[in-house]
């Protein structure tokens, strides 16, 4: 086999992501089609910057749900003779089945780069939304009643999110990502802590809006407690209740091959990354949602629900929260940017992640020992990083100049 | 204005207090103090000798306890044992535990001795520093000349081409975090194999064999152009973004101001506008990003310093924190935090001070 030329390389990696360019094209084809009812979502497709950071993210999430298509090798396996080899090197001892190259090389431990990326990408997409949601969840849930009630609550709320936001992001990331903490078991308390507010939350919505009509609050607050009451076990808690209760019925030393860990499971050192990533997000997310209810609760629709007799957290969640909507979207789409530096800043220092992890930043980390003599395993997860980061930047901002226009 | 002053300062001396006993709280839960048992005495001590050697040396005492210690409001612990043997934390390799002082914390002006370095907290400390400082230095005069042009020019003509192009350049520079940037610009100046290095050597451009040093670890004795450009620009790079997106925004808020028109339709020169009428108004709000953009730059300090091996303060973060080195971690908190405050009171009083549309009563 022959070593493929630069030119090569290029056509095989497009033709390796076919499934996303025809993803991208069925999305734009019905976005663009039906753009004049989907409003602010289809106003982004009058906006070049906004839709350039559509493209861009469209691709990293259809790159993250159809990894398995796009990868080319096991992006933990260790092939022999292909240690740091440049991109484009044949793979040594392949088989017919086998992808025939290292489109992208290998790295230092004869892993494929390419594949590591696309790897990482899931890894990557799998925690940031997520744990901005939740950072959004518990600054929502916070930040709305500091704003709007204002005096002791207020004070208390804001003095720990300054506490926290005086807290140097890296300092507490070595402090509180370290093996020794997970022996603790603090992360699981500080989980078991966060993780119920999202809960509370929604517990919230249904109770102020359908408090005068018990059956359908009942139904919907039972729904919630049954699905997030599940979550919230196996997340936190690592106590799946189907583990639980399997374990009652026939031991724990049967093995199971369907959800071997139950359906909810988190590994604790991914947990504790979750926490921590939420943890530095949601004093902002509070500061943003304190400073607009102050904002927004002197406008004529509040008093008239003031004056309607609607209660605190109706008039907060139902009155208040939807008209806040714009600038947390934007600000959303910015945090997860945000959220994925701080997950690669996590794997730059080999904080919590394993160490052969495919994720972003371990990648880079482990790239850029070597990196003036290979330059080619650290530098395609930089790229994807600051591609990603920089899609969702320019979603954000194509979404705040169309939301000014109306 | 003072009572404004006073108040800001309480209230930052009680997130201190705050900020620092949940630091010590960290590092001195009971893993990391057997881990640094087990460093410091034997690897293969058993869990009782594990007890009794944290015992003599005070680890053991109640948290709060161990805090007033470190702080200096409460005499520290001295331990005789059954042999004679006299222990305190306030001892040194070269003072013994019966003649040391009874008071050795934060306010007597002593952060401990590292475990790691062998020596006094503080000296480690200042000599870091000082190296971050240089640092800090040339990033600060890189970044804040850069952000401020490209805010302004951007922002006096909003909504024209050289508007959108900065604008979505400093877009590009908030995606590029500085372990990002620092592979780039090693890949494209610091490499023998790619990017621009092999075609200047081959020309005859530069001496080396790159443009400029993948490493910074010389720049500690010797600052030079080659060895700190790439770490300085890494660090500017990620900065300047944000500051200039702020800069464009309160620009262009000045330039629709009713003063600015009427400078106009008096017939003023357009660069006489900018320079004498708006640019004054305009710079209020980014001070104040400034200012808060330096605790920022602490965690790229840390990234970079690990990155170009520049041993300075974030360096000593890492390895104090990788060594489990109690004292030295707890002293590069307090000063972590302690500039994070300054930074933020800074900001505070200078906003206020600087804009008279600000009462702060």
């Amino acid at each position: 086999m022959e070593p493929l030329t630069s030119f090569n390389i290029f056509t095989n990696i497009v033709s390796q992501f076919w499934v996303v360019w025809l993803g991208i094209i069925l999305v734009f084809l019905i976005s663009i089609r039906t753009k004049r009812s989907t409003g602010l979502y289809g106003k982004l497709f009058d906006s070049p910057i906004g839709m350039t950071g559509f493209v861009l993210v469209l691709f990293w999430v259809l790159t993250a749900l159809f990894a398995d298509l796009i990868m080319t090798h096991n992006p933990l396996d260790q092939v022999s003779g292909m240690k740091n080899k440049v991109p484009g090197t044949p793979l040594r001892g392949a088989t017919e089945n086998d992808y025939q190259w290292y489109l992208l090389g290998g790295d230092h431990l004869a892993r494929d780069v390419f594949s590591r990326v696309i790897a990482g990408s899931r890894i990557v997409l799998k925690i940031a939304p997520l744990a901005t949601l939740f950072a959004f969840m518990v600054g929502i849930t916070l930040g709305l009643p500091a704003g709007y009630f204002g005096k002791k609550i207020d004070t208390t709320l804001s003095f720990l999110a300054n506490l926290i936001l005086a807290f140097p992001v890296i300092l507490l990331f070595y402090l509180l990502v370290t093996p020794e903490i997970i022996e603790t078991g603090l992360p699981k308390y500080l989980a078991g802590v966060m993780f119920l507010i999202p809960i509370l939350f929604m517990l919230l919505l249904w109770q102020s809006r359908f408090h005068i009509r018990p059956k359908v609050r009942n139904k919907f607050m039972l729904w919630t407690l049954l699905v997030g009451g599940w979550i919230y076990l196996g997340a936190a808690f690592n106590a799946d209740p189907l583990v639980i209760i399997r374990n009652l019925f026939y031991g724990p030393e049967v093995e199971w091959s369907l959800f071997p860990k139950g359906l909810v499971y988190m590994q604790p050192n991914i947990l504790i990354v979750f926490v921590s990533v939420v943890f530095v997000n949601s004093p902002t997310v509070f500061r943003i949602v304190r400073g607009m209810t102050m904002d927004i609760q002197t406008r004529d629709y509040v008093a008239a629900a003031q004056t309607r007799g609607e209660t605190p957290w109706y008039i907060m969640l139902w009155e208040i929260l939807p008209n806040a909507r714009g600038p947390l979207i934007v600000d959303f789409c910015l945090r997860i940017g945000y959220t994925i530096i701080l997950l690669g800043t996590l794997g730059f220092f080999g904080l919590g992640l394993e160490s052969e992890s495919p994720d972003w930043g371990t990648t880079i980390n482990s790239g850029r020992k070597l990196l003036s003599i290979y330059t080619h395993p650290a530098l395609p997860p930089a790229l994807s990083l600051m591609s990603l980061v920089l899609g969702l930047n320019l979603l954000a901002d194509g979404l705040r100049e169309q939301s000014l226009k109306d | 204005m003072l009572q404004f002053i006073l108040k800001r300062i309480c209230v930052m001396l009680i997130t201190a207090a705050c900020l620092t006993f949940i630091v010590f709280f960290l590092t001195n839960l009971f893993p990391n103090l057997e881990k640094l048992a087990k460093n410091q005495g034997n690897i293969r001590m058993t869990d009782d000798a594990v007890i009794s050697w944290l015992d003599k040396r005070g680890y053991s005492q109640n948290i709060f306890k161990k805090y007033g210690e470190w702080l200096g409001v409460l005499p520290s612990l001295k331990v005789v044992d059954d042999k004679g043997q006299a222990y305190s934390r306030c001892s040194r390799p070269s003072i013994p535990a019966s003649e040391a002082s009874d008071f050795c914390g934060l306010l007597q002006g002593n952060m401990g001795f590292s475990s790691v370095f062998k020596d006094e907290v503080s000296a480690i400390i200042s000599k870091r520093l000082s190296l971050t400082a240089y640092l800090m230095m040339a990033v600060l005069s890189v970044m804040i000349p850069m952000a401020l042009a490209v805010g302004v020019i951007s922002g006096m003509r909003e909504g024209s081409r050289t508007d959108r192009t900065l604008s979505t350049f400093s877009i590009a520079t908030t995606a590029t975090p500085e372990y990002v940037s620092g592979v780039i610009f090693i890949v494209i100046f610091a490499s023998s194999k790619t990017g621009l290095s092999p075609f200047f050597a081959e020309w005859g451009w530069i001496d080396g064999r790159t443009i400029v040093k993948g490493s910074a670890a010389s720049a500690m004795d010797n600052i030079t152009f080659r060895n700190f450009a790439l770490p300085v620009m890494a660090l500017a790079l990620y900065g300047m973004g944000y500051i200039a997106r702020m800069t464009r925004a309160s620009m262009a808020e000045v330039m629709t101001a009713q003063y600015i028109r009427t400078a106009r339709l008096k017939g003023v020169k357009f660069s006489t506008i900018v320079f004498k009428h708006a640019l004054r108004n305009a710079l209020i709000a980014p001070f104040t990003v400034i200012m808060l953009q330096i605790p920022w730059l602490l965690t790229g300090v840390v990234i970079v310093e690990t990155m170009f091996n520049y041993k300075g303060f974030g360096w000593s973060l890492v390895q104090a924190a990788d060594n489990n080195d109690i004292q030295l971690l707890l002293g590069i908190s307090v000063i972590a935090v302690f500039v994070v405050l300054v930074t933020q009171l800074i900001s505070d009083i200078g906003y206020a001070f600087l804009n008279p549309r600000i009462r702060v009563s």
